[in-house]
């Protein structure tokens, strides 16, 4: 991590959360019961490519629910975290597993299930 | 909370004069919206970045007053 620690406990709770797994979702819900279409959607997708993940449910905690957005600078939920990156939104994920592009990012990141 | 496609529209034309922007109303409850939006300003930018300047043009109103926007962002070609 970088040095530039904050005073901010869910910002902290934040980054080592993505600093810990490779793939994590916040998401609306949990992985097995998504409580928005838009988390489903990438629930699914994840799902369906084989990738391993851990879901955050930010309906838990309001402060989670801000914080992540002030994380990526990023308003809406969900939000798809791999090896520390910031992958996108609903939208982002959706379009790039259409194009094929996210099954080639995870298989390259070696997460992807042969 | 809604907001009125128009209002939408507006925000979207401000935040991007030179770009080709249609916008549908997805659920037709003012509520859940889909853009395209064709702009120069995104050229050469990954989408978390084009994404990150619409929620800029909409000045908190994603997450907020706004629901839900589908987006597709492109350069033109």
């Amino acid at each position: 991590m970088t040095d530039a620690a904050t005073t901010d406990p869910v910002q902290d709770f934040i980054a080592k959360a993505v600093a810990d797994h490779p793939v994590i979702l916040f998401m609306k819900g949990v992985p097995d019961q998504p409580r928005c279409g838009f988390s489903s959607v990438v629930v699914q997708i994840l799902d369906q490519l084989g990738v391993d993940f851990v879901g955050v449910d930010v309906l838990q905690s309001e402060a989670l629910r801000q914080g992540i957005k002030t994380f990526s600078d990023w308003p809406t939920i969900p939000q798809l975290y791999v090896k520390g990156e910031f992958v996108g939104g609903s939208d982002i994920v959706r379009e790039m597993y259409e194009s094929g592009e996210l099954k080639t990012f995870f298989e390259q990141q070696g997460l992807a299930q042969q | 909370m809604p907001m009125p496609i128009e209002e939408l529209e507006a925000a979207l034309r401000e935040g991007f004069p030179d770009a080709q922007i249609q916008v549908e109303d997805l659920a037709g409850d003012g509520d859940h919206y889909r853009a395209r939006i064709v702009s120069p300003a995104f050229k050469g930018l990954p989408r978390v970045k084009q994404h990150q300047l619409v929620y800029a043009a909409l000045k908190g109103k994603m997450g907020g007053e706004l629901h839900a926007l589908a987006l597709e962002t492109s350069a033109p070609a």
